[in-house]
This record gives structure tokens, sequence and C-alpha cells, in this order.
């Protein structure tokens, strides 16, 4: 038997990954289970139905659900009309380029410039009740809110979309427009039938992505909104920070349920990955 | 298909107006800060702010360590496992994912409960250690992105046959590493740096919730204290993201296009 020495060049990696990525992670979630004398439980779940949890999961997940599938549908418009709406190619690069950018620009800033624009004191709001005599915030909309958190996600949702997309739109043959046509397709049917087909489990892959993405997020929602919207990692944010519901391990629970929502989502975005390999390589 | 070029342009407009707006909205607010004229006061305020300077260094600090780690890390594991243990790559590229799974506020959770000074491994007992600690967790944030750049890095080279030419004229692991593979990898390696960078460099949810003073948490306290400085404040990181990212297409630009490696 040889001596297992070539472990030795990954063996810093897995041991960072074991020491700071997975062990902390198991830590939390055994704890999910225990009570303070270290017993096995269910009591830390079966807290975690309690009406306030229960709401900040669901908002969050309302939040996170919307500003995917608003990002998505938008990313996806943009993403054909560069690639296929015959637009001149400068606007392509930009496009990428800006997305690029705005894909990164999250957290704190981008609930500062939110708040500029949309905000009570916001230059969207004000030119629209100067100019257009509408009142945005007398109509029920406020910035903290679910709609504002919505409308400042999709911010970089859409750009993450069309970052990811672009290159499942290019790949989408000519040949295959061409065969449906000599066929006798009509425009909406090779849409219909052949470009929907190929581009949804893609689709709907990335917009579990942009659900993850945004489940997981905090700072822009904490800048925004402080404590007057109640997503889940925010209620997580108080619980570490000092406790505020009296229960350690009930915190482990709530991360615990986290893990399981982005978990689960990433398990059918791979699925849905692995299908859409199929047709774009 | 004429319909089909003017509902390409009502999209394109449509979606420059949503990105736009903001911006320009931002803009506008943060030169309104004294009253009637437009002026950079705000700038000039958030500028002067001591505490702007140091979160701001601080972090710039936090993003070059994590950025050295990270190539540590990255770039001998990634090189080993194309040369000899190609059967871990799936487990390898599983771990670098999980950071896009566990979200970053659980990850900090859970080394406040496993690092804390009572525990074996008491990094969060002195700020040194807390700092460290802040440094390996903006790793692990930065991991995936790191380790994607330099596998595409890793892939337009030819590992196999630089690495024995560096063995026969006798060179050790980390010549062959630091003086062969890595300036062969460098553009691919800078461009997962200025990656980390931006990603670092507001990051609020680790430095808050470890209690460290860096950007991030600053800009959060300016946001609930201030009114014009914030808008200053999100132009500025706008521009640092876009500056970040510029360079990263600059150094594409000179990165090898083809692989010489035959599969």
């Amino acid at each position: 038997m040889r001596l297992p020495t070539q472990w030795l060049g990954v063996a810093p990696f897995f041991i960072f990954a074991v020491m700071f990525l997975i062990l902390p992670t198991f830590y939390l979630m055994i704890g999910a289970f225990q009570n303070d004398a270290g017993e096995f439980t269910f009591e830390n779940i079966a807290a975690l139905s309690q009406p306030s949890i229960v709401a900040a999961y669901w908002i969050s997940i309302k939040v996170s659900l919307a500003s995917a599938l608003i990002g998505a549908l938008m990313g996806l418009a943009i993403a054909i009309a560069i690639v296929r709406g015959g637009l001149p190619n400068w606007i392509r690069s930009a496009t990428l380029t800006f997305s690029g950018v705005a894909s990164n620009f999250a957290g704190v800033p981008l609930a500062f410039a939110f708040i500029a624009t949309l905000g009570r004191l916001g230059l969207a709001t004000v030119i629209l009740k100067t100019y257009f005599g509408f009142d945005l915030y007398a109509n029920g909309f406020n910035i903290l809110s679910f709609w504002g958190l919505t409308l400042t996600y999709v911010y970089f949702q859409i750009p993450l979309m069309v970052v990811i997309i672009t290159p499942a739109i290019d790949g989408l043959k000519k040949e295959w427009g061409e065969a449906a046509s000599t066929l006798g397709a009509t425009q909406s049917q090779y849409w219909r039938m052949v470009v929907v087909p190929v581009i949804w489990p893609s689709f709907l892959g990335t917009v579990i992505l942009l659900f993850a993405n945004a489940f997981g997020a905090i700072a822009t929602a904490y800048a925004l909104t402080g404590s007057s919207l109640n997503i889940i990692p925010i209620v997580l944010y108080a619980q570490i920070r000092g406790d505020v519901l009296h229960n350690a391990h009930l915190g482990y629970a709530i991360a615990f349920g986290m893990i399981v929502i982005t978990g689960l989502a990433n398990v059918f975005y791979i699925w849905f990955r692995t299908r859409s390999e199929r047709w774009l390589k | 298909m004429k319909s089909g070029r003017f509902w390409a342009w009502v999209t394109f407009a449509i979606g420059a107006g949503y990105f736009f707006i903001p911006l320009i909205a931002t803009f506008e607010f943060s030169l309104r800060k004294t009253r009637g004229i437009y002026s950079f006061d705000a700038y000039r305020s958030v500028f002067g702010d001591p505490h702007f300077q140091e979160s701001f260094t601080y972090s710039i600090v936090a993003a070059l360590f994590t950025i050295v780690l990270g190539v540590l890390l990255v770039v001998p594991t990634a090189y080993w496992i194309r040369l000899r243990m190609p059967q871990l790559r799936p487990i390898v590229e599983f771990i670098t994912l999980l950071p896009l799974v566990i979200p970053a506020i659980v990850i900090v959770f859970g080394y406040i409960r496993m690092y804390g000074s009572n525990s074996p491994l008491p990094f969060l007992a002195t700020t040194s250690g807390t700092n460290v600690l802040l440094v390996i967790g903006y790793a692990t944030l930065a991991l995936p992105y790191m380790y994607r750049a330099v596998d595409t890095g890793l892939r337009t080279i030819d590992v196999r046959t630089l690495t024995e030419a560096a063995q026969i004229l006798g060179a050790g692991w980390t010549t062959i590493i630091g003086r062969v593979i890595l300036p062969n990898v460098l553009i691919a390696v800078l461009s997962g740096a200025f990656l980390t960078f931006a990603i670092v460099i507001g990051e609020f949810t680790m430095a808050s919730l470890l209690n460290r003073p860096a950007f991030g948490p600053y800009l959060q306290n300016i946001g609930a204290n201030r009114a014009y400085e914030p808008a200053a404040l999100a132009i500025i990181a706008f521009v640092i993201t876009w500056g970040c990212m510029s360079l990263i297409q600059l150094l594409s630009r000179y990165a090898p296009k083809s692989s010489n490696q035959p599969r």
C-alpha cells in the first residue's frame, strides 16, 4: 500500500472547509435538536411554529420568490432583446458589463439608492407628486414594505438573470429556427414548441438560484427597513445580537430552517441544471 | 421582423430606465446637502469623516488578507485536483458551492457559537483572533468565485507538461506552484481577487455580528443617522464596484483564449 502523500496536497483545503464551513453549520443543526441540557428534542423545531416566526419565514419566502420571478422574467426579456432583438452590438456588450456591476451592487448602498429614489423624499416620489400629481405614499406604497423590498431586490436579481441566462439564449441554434420554418412552423409555434421547452429548465433553475440569493440576504433589508419588516434573516440577526427570543436553541432552529429552505432550493437547481445541459452544449 | 426589433427596443428602454433612475436619483440626492444649491458637500463630509477613513481602511486591509488567504487555499488545491486527484473534483466543487447554499448569517452564527472565548479554539477571545476569523469568514464567502476563476484559468494551460518540465529542471513543489503555475494563471487569480474585493468591501452581516469596525457596519450606521451622506456613499460604493468589474473585463482581454491541452 502506498502512503497517502498525495492527500497532503488537498489537506489544507479540506481542513479549512471542515473547520469553517461544515462544522459550524453542523453545530447549529445539531443544536437545533437539543435542549439546554444537551438532550435530544424536537421542541425547538416545534417552537418555529409560533406566529411571529412563521410570519417572518413567510414574508422572506414571498419577497424572495416575488423578486426572483420578476427578476427572472425581466432578465429573460432583456437577454432575449439583446441576443435576438436585432439591437446594435454595443448594446449587448454594454448591457452585459452593466449587469456584472449591478448584480454585485447589493447590500447597504443599494438600500440607500432606493431610499433616495422611492423614499418619502426620493426623486421619483417627488417628481411623480409634483409633475404628475400622483402621490405614491398616499396610494399605499411604502419603501419599507413587501413591495418596496421586492422592488429593491429586483435591482440585483435582473442583472444576475441576464448574466446567467444570456449564454443559454446564445445556445439556441439558428438551425432549429430554420428547421422549424422549413417544416412550416409559424413564428409563435417556433417559440412555443422549440424555444420555451429548451430554455425552460435553465429558466426555472435560475429562478431558484435567485430565490436562494435573496433569501439569505440581510444587509439591504436591514438598512432599508431597520426592523420594521421582519424577514427571517433579520429575526435571526436580532436573536444573535441579543437573544431576543430568550431561547438560544430556538436561534439554532431558525438557522436550521433557513438551511433547509436554501438547501432544498439548490437540490432543485442542480436537478434543473442537469436537465438543461442536455440541450445547451 | 420589424415588430421584433421594436419590442426589443422597448424592453431595453424599460430596463435601462429601471436601472438608471435610481442611480440618477441617488446622485441628485447626494448633491443636495447644502440647501438650495447643488454641491459636493456630502462627499466632502464623508471623506472628511475619520470613521469613514478608518472603516474603509479596515475593510481594504481585510479584503487584501482575504485575497491572500483565498489564493493560498484555492490555487494549490485546484492545481492538485487537476494534476493528481481528478476523482475529487465533484467533492471539491460541491464544497466551493456550499457558501451559496448556507447564508452568510448562518455561517457567522456558527462561528460565534463554536469559536467563543470558552471553546477549545477561542478565536473570539481576542481582537486579533476575531479579525482572523472575519478574514476566514470572508474567504468562505469568496470561495465559489475564487475557485471558479482559478479553475477556469488552469483549464487554459497544460498543467501536466509544465509540472514535468519544472520537475526535470529540479524544482520543488513550492517553486512549481509559486513560480510556474501561479504566473500562468495570474490573470484568472486577479479577476477572482477583484470580485473578492467587491464582495468584501461593503460586507455587512459578518463584520457587524463579529463587532468589527468595517465599512459595511459604518455604512449602516450612517444610513440610520444622516440624510445626504448615505446617497454619496451609495455612489462611492457603485463606483468601487464598477471599478472592480471593469478591471476584471480589462484583464480578461489578456487572458489566453484557447486551451493547448488535449482533453
